[in-house]
């Protein structure tokens, strides 16, 4: 009876660790895949991409990616994290050196499918980060800012308007720095 | 004030039953009678809280120091199945009275997905409570949540079959009877639990 | 029973959602859209199968006192390859089923199939019938998450055709019940046993 049970364990235990070892190469492909399509939805067109640096603002690390045309740095693509409604909500924001916001992506999140879920694909709420001009201000109305919430999902919408203000800071660091 | 928001979220706003969908065979199952449902409740309530115990302290000591995190799965249930085995023997010896109100029950708790369930969520979901950044919970935070989060489920069986009871006696159309009228009263019930996804 | 009837058997006559009323937990919850149930009826088909074949091929070998152990091993193996092979091939589908994946250990359906239908038959029919099965629940999930698709956000498989936001309760915890509830009177109206 133990024999049996030793047995079955043993032998799962190495189906698991050859499956594992099989599929390691390629879960690590994938995630990167993710990553460089994000980065690549945010930024323009052309230029080389840096590798993977970081920059501590307000007490936290970011991880960021300089878009390279020659020497000069042509933008940047932040990933920034904020908690939404169900968790943790984790962006690419592409922005302009002089602090406009390019584009915009979700790499994860645990927002309500159909409510929150929606920052992924809402036109109406993702369109306006697009070109979003330094002189607006990243907040929502309700919080008197410049850009109107998901409809029915306001935290969600506020977390989202948060990591992009602060991807922006970023850069805005950054650029002081240099 | 971060324990306090655990709880609620986790009894009400998150109702593991009705906005999570975890445990819904024996919810279904078990919910005719007001006095098995209390049994029931409280048996899940106990597993629930022990396991997330164990399995947490296994996840952060053995699994993640080894790099192991793909054997979570096939770890938790097995811890899971073990514990409920445990739990069965020490009940029957210590206290004969308990294993009488939740004995019956505990053999079913093993497959129950609420157990395996919160256990998991507890190690991977980022939680992010009261406007601080979302991160993982920590031993203490993880006990009050597997706790609350029973207690939910415990609410939600208990009221529930409440209204089974009321409804067994009523008129209902063939093709209703049983458990779609059952479905049908849930899916109110959980549009009411909704109204406090508002406090949090 | 022949073997065509094993395969079909899923879709009215023992199905696994309405008449069996097995797995609801994935049922409710990953059925948010049309194409969300098709993923998780084929995550579910794929530990149905591998799991029922390798559960009648063990099942002469184990001794009677510890086979449920060795079956929910036997079962978590093969969820957590599918973790493992999804996190490799699938990662869009991997993060929108989320926990619901490992829950297919405790997904009844598959420990039910093992000790009803595995452990007594060969090879060939277990895996026939964990197809079965599997295809019966594949096409519940995609039936309940079509229906809460269009009911919510007014498209199929994710093509929208009717504009505007769609009622959002269908999408959300209440419209899981509420659908399954009808369409299990539905079911029980005109499908069921003549």
């Amino acid at each position: 009876m133990l024999l049996c049970l030793t047995l079955v364990c043993l032998l799962c235990a190495a189906i698991l660790g050859g499956v594992y070892a099989m599929t390691y190469k390629p879960i690590q492909k994938a995630n990167e895949n993710i990553l460089k399509a994000s980065i690549g939805a945010v930024l323009p067109e052309g230029g080389s991409i840096s590798e993977e640096k970081t920059a501590i603002f307000d007490g936290r690390t970011y991880t960021y990616y300089e878009q390279l045309s020659g020497d000069a740095v042509q933008a940047y693509a932040v990933k920034s994290a904020t908690s939404g409604f169900g968790g943790r909500l984790e962006l690419m924001v592409g922005v302009l050196p002089d602090g406009t916001v390019n584009n915009t992506r979700v790499i994860s999140h645990s927002e309500t499918p159909g409510l929150g879920a929606k920052c992924q694909t809402d036109e109406r709420f993702l369109g306006q980060f697009r070109g979003l001009a330094p002189s607006k201000v990243i907040k929502l109305r309700n919080d008197g800012g410049d850009l109107d919430a998901i409809t029915a999902s306001t935290i969600t919408s506020r977390a989202y308007t948060l990591a992009v203000s602060n991807a922006v800071e970023v850069v805005k660091s950054l650029k002081k720095e240099n | 004030m971060e324990y306090l928001l655990i709880i609620i979220s986790a009894i009400f706003v998150n109702n593991i039953l009705l906005s999570q969908f975890l445990g819904i065979c024996p919810f279904l199952g078990v919910s005719n009678k007001l006095s098995t449902a209390t049994g029931m409740s409280g048996a899940v309530c106990f597993v629930i809280t022990l396991a997330t115990i164990v399995t947490y302290l296994i996840n952060k000591y053995l699994l993640l120091p080894f790099g192991l995190e793909f054997l979570q799965t096939i770890a938790f249930i097995l811890v899971i199945a073990a514990l409920v085995q445990i739990v069965e023997i020490v009940l029957k010896k210590i206290s004969p009275s308990l294993y009488q109100a939740l004995g019956i029950f505990l053999p079913l708790i093993t497959t129950n997905c609420a157990v395996l369930g919160v256990a998991i969520t507890v190690v991977t979901k980022e939680f992010s409570l009261g406007g601080a950044e979302a991160h993982l919970l920590n031993l203490g935070q993880a006990t009050v949540y597997a706790l609350a989060t029973s207690v939910g489920y415990g609410i939600a069986m208990i009221l529930f079959a409440g209204l089974r009871e009321h409804l067994a006696g009523n008129h209902v159309p063939e093709a209703f009877k049983g458990l779609p009228i059952a479905l049908i009263t849930v899916g109110i019930m959980a549009m009411a639990f909704l109204g406090f996804s508002g406090i949090v | 029973m022949s073997k065509w009837s094993l395969v079909t058997k899923g879709f009215v006559k023992d199905n696994p959602t309405f008449v069996l009323v097995l797995g609801m937990c994935p049922t409710l919850a990953t059925t948010t859209s049309a194409i969300n149930g098709l993923e998780m009826g084929l995550a579910t088909l794929f530990v149905l199968v591998l799991s029922n074949i390798a559960i009648s091929a063990l099942a002469p070998l184990v001794p009677d006192k510890v086979h449920i152990p060795v079956y929910i091993v036997v079962i978590a193996t093969f969820v957590t390859v599918l973790q493992l092979v999804m996190q490799a091939y699938a990662p869009g589908a991997y993060a929108t089923l989320g926990l619901f994946i490992p829950l297919i250990v405790v997904n009844c359906i598959v420990l039910g199939r093992a000790e009803a239908f595995a452990n007594k038959n060969t090879v060939v029919d277990s895996a026939l019938d964990g197809l079965g099965i599997g295809l019966g629940f594949t096409l519940s999930l995609t039936v309940i998450g079509l229906v809460r698709e269009i009911l919510g956000s007014g498209s199929a498989f994710g093509f929208k055709f009717i504009p505007g936001d769609g009622m959002l309760a269908f999408v959300m915890a209440p419209g899981a019940f509420i659908v399954l509830g009808y369409l299990m009177v539905l079911f029980n109206k005109y499908l069921k046993k003549k």
